[in-house]
């Protein structure tokens, strides 16, 4: 495989030929910031392009097919026309909790989306508890869906906030533990080291067979319903709450949360292809090494790019498939069924990991 | 003066900043938002001195638990958004002062009687200092030298008080 540190390692060792230390390392922090604005700007805008054919194509319409062919540049026009939107300033708001909500949301997700391996020697954040550090910073967001909800000063946007905060709160836990289940199996939080284990020894849903099955699929519920998204978007409810927490905001703070709201679809399905499906270690099957040989020459970056567009899908298939809960059995359905089994998931996978069941 | 200590600097800052008007907002909503952002800064002391778990748990606990849990009771029992505290009576203030004097003095004290100061302008700042999660978990699980069962068995015994004790609050009669 490609390793990108060296691409990296070129880069530093130019900027530290010519800038002191401490100047070479703000001018990299700089150009990490922009790649990763720049990636979060352009996957927003492939993803609400693909939500919007593929919801259209699950309830047998054409979707966007004005604008550019097939519709291809309608979600450019959609960014232009947001950003030009006025921003509404509202009487009897708490103004600066207002204005600060969206920027707490976005943050959170913009932290939690460096975490995302991308290439062998291409992680942004990579420690040694990467995992425990993307679920604390996946869990400032709530923070701010909380104060969105309660500085707009409207019965439905404090309801919204307070469904979306259960819920948040609520499946968290569940991907605690699925979290914890797989780090049972490769015995490292950090993602670059998990990648490589996969890389070396095969991907995790194959490695931890039953137990790493039954816990991607817990996963992507308790995911789709961490991302408000699917049949869990009760904090939006369009027909009893109008819009939820972000019912007050308009222009480019409605838009944060949108972005946000898209991004943690692809970081829950990045995420999930990078504990279970690899992240960017190719497709191997023990034995064809011409086989083998042919997936290495696949970038990384496509591989991964690739699986989390595949789960994203998965997600999309869920959302426009089933009709949405209501709140009480979504916090029944976490509480008394995804919580206990992700337990017993987690000592199943001990118990194998001990015994020498996996592969 | 190295980069080190220049971030050292802006995080004490926006550290203090934020304790002052976390406690002299007139809003609960906002005191609780400052008090995030301290939480916040703290964090990144921790993630500095390359204590990254130590960091991770602050913010997953604090930021992420415990801050919510207040903007969760502010909301469930606040009458109006902008609910404002009534002024404080003049014994109050000067109770606040008097503590507030005690204990930065206390903290004054301990830190000059024990060099913190010389020691940490002596010392050589290393980001080496983060332990691996293999020797956290076993020191955190083990009975022996060091170990710290007795201490994690007596708080999960307390959480499991507090669990009990808010279901027979909250228990259907």
């Amino acid at each position: 495989m490609f390793d990108f540190a060296k691409v990296t390692n070129w880069i530093d060792a130019l900027l530290l030929s010519f800038l002191p230390g401490w100047a070479a390392t703000l001018v990299e922090c700089v150009l990490v910031a922009l790649a990763i604005i720049t990636l979060y700007a352009v996957f927003a805008i492939i993803l609400i392009y693909m939500e919007r054919k593929i919801c259209a194509f699950f309830q047998c319409r054409l979707g966007p097919n004005r604008v550019g062919k097939w519709g291809s540049i309608q979600v450019l026009a959609d960014v232009l026309k947001m950003l030009t939107k006025e921003i509404i300033d509202m009487k009897n708001v708490d103004r600066l909790l207002h204005k600060m909500a969206p920027f707490l949301v976005i943050v959170a997700s913009m932290l939690t989306f460096a975490c995302l391996p991308w290439n062998k020697g291409a992680e942004v954040l990579d420690f040694n508890i990467g995992i425990f550090f993307f679920l604390a910073a996946g869990s400032i967001g709530v923070v701010g869906i909380l104060l969105a909800g309660w500085s707009s000063n409207n019965k439905y946007a404090l309801i919204g906030a307070m469904r979306s905060g259960a819920q948040i709160i609520s499946y968290e836990v569940s991907i605690g533990l699925v979290m914890l289940t797989m780090i049972v199996l490769t015995g490292t939080m950090s993602f670059s080291e998990i990648c490589q284990q996969q890389a070396d020894l095969g991907w995790n849903i194959f490695r931890g067979h039953v137990p790493a099955v039954l816990a991607f699929i817990i996963y992507l519920i308790a995911g789709n319903a961490e991302c408000n998204r699917g049949p869990f978007d009760m904090p939006e409810a369009e027909s009893e709450l109008t819009a939820g927490y972000h019912v007050e905001y308009s222009g480019m703070h409605f838009g944060f949360y949108y972005l946000a709201e898209y991004l943690n679809l692809f970081i829950c399905a990045g995420i999930a292809s990078t504990i279970f499906l690899g992240g960017w270690a190719p497709f191997h099957v023990p034995g064809l090494d011409g086989f083998n040989h042919v997936m290495d020459y696949i970038p990384g970056a496509v591989w991964m790019v690739g699986k989390t567009f595949f789960v994203v899908f998965l997600l999309m298939w869920i959302r426009w498939t089933f009709p949405r809960l209501r709140i009480d059995q979504l916090l029944a359905l976490e509480w008394k069924y995804l919580m206990p089994m992700s337990l017993v998931l987690l000592v199943l996978m001990a118990i194998c990991v001990s015994l020498g069941l996996t592969l | 003066m190295n980069s080190e200590s220049i971030v050292f600097i802006v995080l004490a800052v926006l550290i203090a900043l934020f304790s002052v008007l976390s406690v002299t907002t007139k809003r609960i909503i906002r005191a609780a938002t400052y008090l995030l952002f301290v939480l916040f800064g703290t964090a990144g002391l921790y993630f500095l001195m390359g204590y990254t778990f130590l960091g991770a748990v602050q913010i997953m606990v604090y930021a992420g638990g415990i801050v919510v849990l207040y903007i969760f009771a502010i909301m469930l029992t606040g009458k109006t958004p902008d609910a404002k505290q009534h002024s404080l009576s003049l014994a109050k203030k000067g109770a606040a002062l008097v503590a507030a004097l005690v204990g930065a003095g206390l903290l004054m004290f301990v830190i000059i009687s024990h060099q913190f100061v010389s020691q940490s302008l002596s010392a050589e700042v290393t980001n080496e200092a983060a332990a691996p999660i293999g020797e956290i978990g076993s020191s955190l699980l083990s009975a022996g030298e060091g170990g710290n069962l007795l201490p994690f068995e007596a708080v999960s015994v307390l959480l499991l008080a507090c669990i009990i004790g808010g279901l027979i609050i909250a228990r259907k009669r």
